[in-house]
C-alpha cells in the first residue's frame, strides 16, 4: 500500500559516498543540477539584515524554500506568513527583509488566509500567481491547526511549510505539540518524575496532512537543502493543497551550539529520529534512506534539551529514546538494504 | 422590486447585487439564512465572478476574508453571537490592517447560559474592535445600510459591521424594496484598493510595529473612523437621492422637537418604540425619540444636538456590561459630558435573550422614568420574586457554580422551602 | 391592524403558513409582517408564528399578545399550552380537527367570542385527500380566508403558488379552495 521501501528520487545523480560529510559543493555539479541558492539569479526572498540569530535553522529553510518557490512559480509568489520568529525577525518595523509580496495577520490563521489570497486570485483570474503560507510548529501544528485542516480538507491551492524547530521558540522556548519526548523547555522543565517532555505525547502532522489526501505531503530537512528545493519545486508542480514539514534546529531553544545547526539536523536524520518520507494523494511514494546510521544518543548530546538525561545517566528514557527512533526506521524502511536502492 | 419575503434573503439578495468576489462564512454558532442564500446565488450564477468558501470555524472564514481583502478582492462574510467571539481576533486584526470587509451581524445574545435569541451582547463584545457597526431598524433598511457598508467600508479602508436584529429581522417576512443591478451600480463602483499584497508590486503586509510607531498607527486608525463620521451623513444623502429612501446617516430623530424626554435606541426596537411615543403622545405625554444608526464611529456632536432642550433622557441598552451597565447608556453619557444643564440620564435594559419588549412594558418605563427616575440600569420585566429569592439564598450561604442551575434548583424547590 | 396567531407543531408548516399569509396580503398590497416564535424547535413540539397585516407600514416588533385571529392547526394543543392567551372578545377562531368544538372541550371558549367567528375544519383531511400528506397549513389559510374576509382566496392561492411549485402547489391551492368553500357555504347556512 505504500512504497515506503522505496527510496525517494535523487536529486543529484552523483554518488559521493564520502564519510563524514554529505555535502557535496556545487562546484562538483553541473549547472543544472545546482541549487537555486546557488544561482545569481536566485530571488533572495528574504534579503541580508534581517535579526535571526546565529545558526538558525528556520531563516535558512525559509530561505531555501521561498527562493525555490519564486522560481518555480516564475516569481508569481504571495507569502502568508503566520506569527512566529519568521515573522518577527524578517519584519523589525519600518524594515523587512522580504523581497515578496508577504502577509502576515495571525498566529493561528496563515492557512486560511493562505485560502483567501488564493480565493482572491482565482476571482481576478490571476492563475499564475501561487500562493506559500509558512509558521513555526506552534503556529502550524497547535494554534493553527484547525485552520491548517480546513485548507487540506477543502484542497485549497495553497503550499503550507511549517519551519519544526520543536517548540515555542520566539517566546522563550515552551512546549509545542511538536516537542519531542524528554526535550526540557520552559514548561517541560527538567524536574520530577519525568523530567522533560512526557514520552507518549505529540503528534505527527505530516502523517495527518496524508490523511486529508491531499496531493503533495513530504518532509524535509536543512541537512538536505537540495531535496528541499527539490520538493518545493515539486509540490508547486501540483495544484490543491500541499504540506512540507521541514526540521529546522534551534541553537537557542536546544542548547547548541550555533555552528551544529546543520550537523544536528543530519543527525536526526541518521539517527532516524525524523524520517523523511514524502508522499501523494495520501500515500508514500518513498523515503530518504540511512546512509550511515548513527546511534540516537549522538544526537543528543550535543543538545542541552537532553542534558538531564546524561548528567545523571538516565539510561531507561535514552533506550526509549532510541526504541523510537528504531520504530521510525522500521515503519519508513530507513535502512537502504540491498536491492532496495 | 417590491417583494414579501424574509430579511436574511432580501439582504443576501442586496449583497449579491452588491458584486462580492469573495464570501466566506462559517454557517453555524448561530447564522441565518443569509450566507445559505448567497452560496446559492453563486452557485446558480446569480451571482457572477464569485468565490464562495466553506469554512471549518468562525476564526477561518474571517481569516480567510482578511487573505482576500488584502489581495484586493471586495469580501463579505457574515456572523452572530458566538461566532463573533470565536474570530475575535481576527475582527481586531481586520480593523489594524485597515480592510475594508463588510459583516452583517445577526445580533445575538452570549452565552453561558446558552441562549440564541436576540440582543446586541455580541456586537458590543466589539464596539471598541475598529471597526464602523450601524445599527438596522427595519429589513429595508438592512438591504439599504449594507449597499452603503461596501461604499463607506472602501472609502476609509476599514471594515464595517451591518447589525441586524436576530431572529427579529432575519427570520420575519415582510415588505422589502431590493433595488436592481443598474441602481447599485450606479451607486457603488468596483472596488479600486490602493495598496495589496501583489507580486507585481510586492510588500510586506502587517510587520511587527513597537512603541515607536504604534500609538501613531492606533490614532490614524481613529482619524479614519472620523473621517466616516463625515462620510456617512453625505452617503446617506447620496442615497436618498438616487434610491429615494431615507436609510443610514448617523442618527435619526421621531417627534424629539419640544420633547421633554427623549428615548435613545438602537436597531428593530425603534420601531416598537415609535407606537409607543405615537400613543403617548396621543395622551399628551411630550416624548420623542433617537434611532441611532451608526453606534462606531459614534456621533457625539449631532447627538448632543439632537438631546439639547429636553429634561430626560431614557436609554434603551439591549445589552449591559456586567459591573458596569448599558454601554450605549454610557456612551450617550459620555457625548453629554461637559453639557450645559444636561438632560437627567436614564438607563433601560431591555430585551436579553430574546425576551419580548412590549409596548405595555415601555410604556410603563416612561411613566416610571417622568415620575419616579432611578439611578442606575432599570432591567424591564425582571422577574423580581425568582431574584430576590436568589440574592437572599446568596446572603445566607456563599453560593457558587452556575447562577442558572441555581436558580432553577431556587425556582424549583421554592415551595418546599417555603 | 388585524394580527394573527397560528399555533401548531413542527413540522406542520406552521412558519410557512404565516409567511403565506403575508405574501398574500402583500399581494392585495397592503403591508404585511410574517415571524416565528424564535427557538430551536424540532419537529413536533409546539410552535407559534405570527403575521400583521396593515394598510400603513408595520412598525410594531413585539408577540402578537392580543390576536385578533387564533388558527389552531393541531387540536392536541389545548392540553398542552393555552393557546387562547389574550384573544380578542371579538375574535376568529380556526381550528383544525374533524370534531366539533363542544367535543373538542371548547364550547365555553367559543361561546366568548362573537356567533360566526369560530369554526372547526378538518384540514389535515382534507390535506390528504389532495396532498397525500396531513399538511393543514394552506387548509386553513382558505378557511381563514373565508372567515374573516382579511384576504381573498386568490391572493392566498397565490401565495401558495409562491411557497411551492409545481403539483404540490396545485394540490395545496386545491386543498385551500376547498376549505374556502365549505366554510363559506356554513356561512351562508348560518
Amino acid at each position: 500500500m505504500n512504497d515506503a521501501t522505496k527510496e525517494m528520487e535523487p536529486t543529484q545523480k552523483l554518488k559521493f559516498y564520502q564519510k563524514g560529510t554529505f555535502t557535496v559543493g556545487n562546484r562538483l555539479v553541473s549547472e543544472a543540477d545546482r541549487t537555486v541558492q546557488a544561482s545569481i539569479d536566485r530571488s533572495n526572498a528574504i534579503t541580508c539584515g534581517h535579526r535571526g540569530c546565529q545558526g538558525c535553522g528556520e531563516a535558512l529553510g525559509a530561505r531555501y524554500v521561498v527562493d525555490a518557490a519564486m522560481r518555480a512559480t516564475n516569481n508569481n509568489l504571495i507569502v502568508v506568513n503566520a506569527t512566529g520568529c519568521l515573522e518577527v525577525f524578517t519584519t523589525p518595523y519600518p524594515e523587512t527583509s522580504w523581497q515578496v509580496a508577504w502577509v502576515h495577520s495571525l498566529f493561528g490563521n496563515a492557512a486560511a488566509v493562505g485560502t483567501g489570497v488564493a480565493a482572491a486570485m482565482r476571482v481576478k483570474g490571476r492563475s499564475e500567481v501561487r500562493i506559500l503560507a509558512q509558521g513555526g510548529d506552534g503556529g502550524s501544528t497547535d494554534i493553527g491547526f484547525g485552520c491548517l485542516s480546513g485548507m487540506f480538507e477543502r484542497n485549497d491551492d495553497v503550499l503550507y511549510v511549517c519551519y519544526d524547530n520543536e517548540g515555542y521558540m520566539n517566546t522563550g522556548v515552551q512546549r509545542s505539540s511538536a516537542t519531542p519526548p524528554a526535550a526540557r523547555t520552559a514548561t517541560t522543565d527538567a524536574v520530577g518524575d519525568e523530567p522533560g517532555n512526557v514520552f507518549g505525547t505529540g503528534k505527527s502532522v505530516p502523517k495527518i496532512a496524508m490523511a486529508h489526501g491531499i496531493p503533495y505531503v513530504a518532509i524535509a530537512s536543512v541537512a538536505d537543502l537540495h531535496d528541499l528545493e527539490r520538493k518545493v519545486t515539486k509540490a508547486m508542480g501540483f495544484h490543491g493543497a500541499r504540506y512540507i514539514h521541514v526540521q529546522v534546529p534551534c541553537p537557542l531553544g536546544w542548547g547548541s551550539a550555533s555552528h551544529d545547526t546543520i550537523r544536528l539536523a543530519r543527525l536526526a536524520v541518521e539517527s532516524g529520529v525524523f524520517p523523511i518520507f514524502e508522499a501523494e494523494y495520501g500515500v508514500i511514494t518513498g523515503s530518504r534512506k540511512i546512509r550511515n546510521r548513527v546511534p540516537v544518543v549522538e544526537y543528543l548530546k550535543l543538545q542541552k534539551r537532553y542534558a538531564h538525561l546524561f548528567k545523571n545517566g538516565d539510561a531507561p528514557r535514552l533506550e526509549r529514546l532510541q526504541k523510537l527512533a528504531d520504530r521510525n526506521i522500521a515503519e519508513f524502511n530507513l535502512l537502504a538494504h540491498e536491492g532496495n536502492v | 422590486m417590491l417583494k414579501q419575503v424574509e430579511g436574511s434573503i432580501s439582504t443576501a439578495e442586496a449583497i449579491g447585487l452588491c458584486r462580492p468576489e469573495v464570501i466566506c462564512a462559517y454557517p453555524i454558532t448561530p447564522q441565518t439564512h443569509i450566507v445559505e442564500g448567497l452560496g446559492r446565488m453563486v452557485r446558480t450564477g446569480e451571482v457572477k465572478n464569485c468565490e464562495f468558501i466553506n469554512v471549518e470555524s468562525e476564526f477561518g472564514a474571517l481569516s480567510a476574508c482578511i487573505g482576500s481583502s488584502a489581495a484586493g478582492a471586495r469580501t463579505y462574510t457574515a456572523t452572530s453571537s458566538q461566532g463573533l467571539l470565536f474570530m475575535a481576533e481576527a475582527v481586531y486584526n481586520a480593523s489594524g490592517m485597515g480592510l475594508p470587509i463588510v459583516m452583517t451581524l445577526g445580533t445575538r445574545a452570549i452565552g453561558a447560559p446558552i441562549n440564541i435569541w436576540n440582543d446586541h451582547s455580541d456586537a458590543m463584545s466589539m464596539r471598541d474592535a475598529g471597526w464602523l457597526q450601524m445599527f438596522a431598524e427595519t429589513n429595508q433598511e438592512s438591504v439599504d445600510l449594507h449597499i452603503q457598508a461596501f461604499r463607506l467600508a472602501e472609502a476609509v479602508s476599514m471594515p464595517i459591521m451591518v447589525c441586524v436584529d436576530g431572529f427579529i429581522l432575519t427570520h420575519a417576512v415582510e415588505r422589502v424594496d431590493v433595488p436592481t443591478q443598474a441602481e447599485v451600480d450606479a451607486f457603488l463602483p468596483p472596488y479600486d484598493p490602493v495598496q495589496v499584497v501583489d507580486p507585481k508590486e510586492p510588500i510586506s503586509i502587517g510587520a511587527m510595529v513597537g512603541p515607536d510607531a504604534f500609538t501613531e498607527v492606533k490614532y490614524l486608525q481613529n482619524y479614519k473612523l472620523d473621517l466616516a463620521l463625515k462620510l456617512i451623513p453625505e452617503l446617506a444623502r447620496e442615497f436618498k437621492k438616487k434610491f429615494d429612501r431615507d436609510s443610514g446617516g448617523l442618527l435619526r430623530t421621531y417627534r424629539t422637537e419640544d420633547a421633554d424626554m427623549v428615548v435613545v435606541a438602537m436597531g428593530s426596537v425603534n420601531g416598537t418604540i415609535k407606537d409607543v411615543i405615537d400613543e403617548m403622545r396621543a395622551d399628551g405625554f411630550s416624548i420623542g425619540l433617537v434611532t441611532l444608526v451608526s453606534y462606531r464611529p459614534f456621533p457625539a456632536e449631532e447627538l448632543r444636538k439632537a438631546l439639547s432642550g429636553c429634561k430626560q433622557t431614557v436609554v434603551v441598552d439591549r445589552s449591559f456590561a456586567i459591573g458596569m451597565g448599558g454601554q450605549l447608556a454610557a456612551d450617550v453619557d459620555h457625548a453629554l459630558r461637559n453639557v450645559d444643564r444636561a438632560p437627567q440620564a436614564l438607563s433601560v435594559i431591555a430585551g436579553l435573550g430574546g425576551r419580548p419588549v412590549s409596548r405595555a412594558s415601555l410604556r410603563g418605563i416612561f411613566r416610571k422614568a417622568k415620575t419616579e427616575p432611578w439611578e442606575g440600569m432599570h432591567f424591564l420585566d425582571l422577574n423580581q420574586k425568582i431574584v430576590a429569592t436568589e440574592v437572599e439564598h446568596m446572603s445566607s450561604k456563599r453560593r457558587s457554580g452556575p447562577i442558572a442551575e441555581n436558580l432553577l434548583r431556587r425556582v424549583s424547590v421554592a415551595p418546599v422551602a417555603e | 391592524m388585524l394580527q394573527i396567531r397560528i399555533h401548531g407543531r413542527g413540522g406542520q408548516g406552521v412558519v410557512t403558513a404565516a409567511e403565506m399569509l403575508s405574501v398574500a396580503a402583500f399581494l392585495e398590497g397592503k403591508h404585511a409582517q410574517a415571524f416565528p416564535s424564535f427557538g430551536s424547535e424540532r419537529t413536533g413540539a409546539p410552535v407559534v408564528s405570527f403575521c400583521r397585516i396593515d394598510d400603513k407600514e408595520i412598525r410594531l416588533r413585539e408577540p402578537i399578545m392580543e390576536p385578533d385571529v387564533l388558527i389552531i392547526q393541531d387540536p392536541t394543543l389545548f392540553k398542552v399550552i393555552d393557546v387562547f392567551q389574550g384573544i380578542k372578545r371579538d375574535g376568529y377562531l380556526l381550528v383544525n380537527s374533524n370534531k366539533t368544538l363542544a367535543e373538542l372541550g371548547l364550547a365555553q371558549v367559543a361561546a366568548k367570542l362573537p356567533t360566526g367567528h369560530t369554526r372547526v375544519v378538518a384540514a389535515s383531511e382534507i390535506a390528504l385527500k389532495h396532498i397525500g400528506r396531513p399538511l393543514p397549513n394552506a387548509v386553513l389559510l382558505g378557511a381563514f380566508a373565508a372567515l374573516s374576509g382579511a384576504v381573498r382566496l386568490v391572493s392566498v392561492a397565490a401565495a401558495i403558488r409562491e411557497a411551492f411549485s409545481g403539483k404540490i402547489a396545485e394540490a395545496n391551492v386545491a386543498a385551500a379552495t376547498e376549505a374556502f368553500e365549505a366554510v363559506s357555504a356554513a356561512s351562508v347556512a348560518a
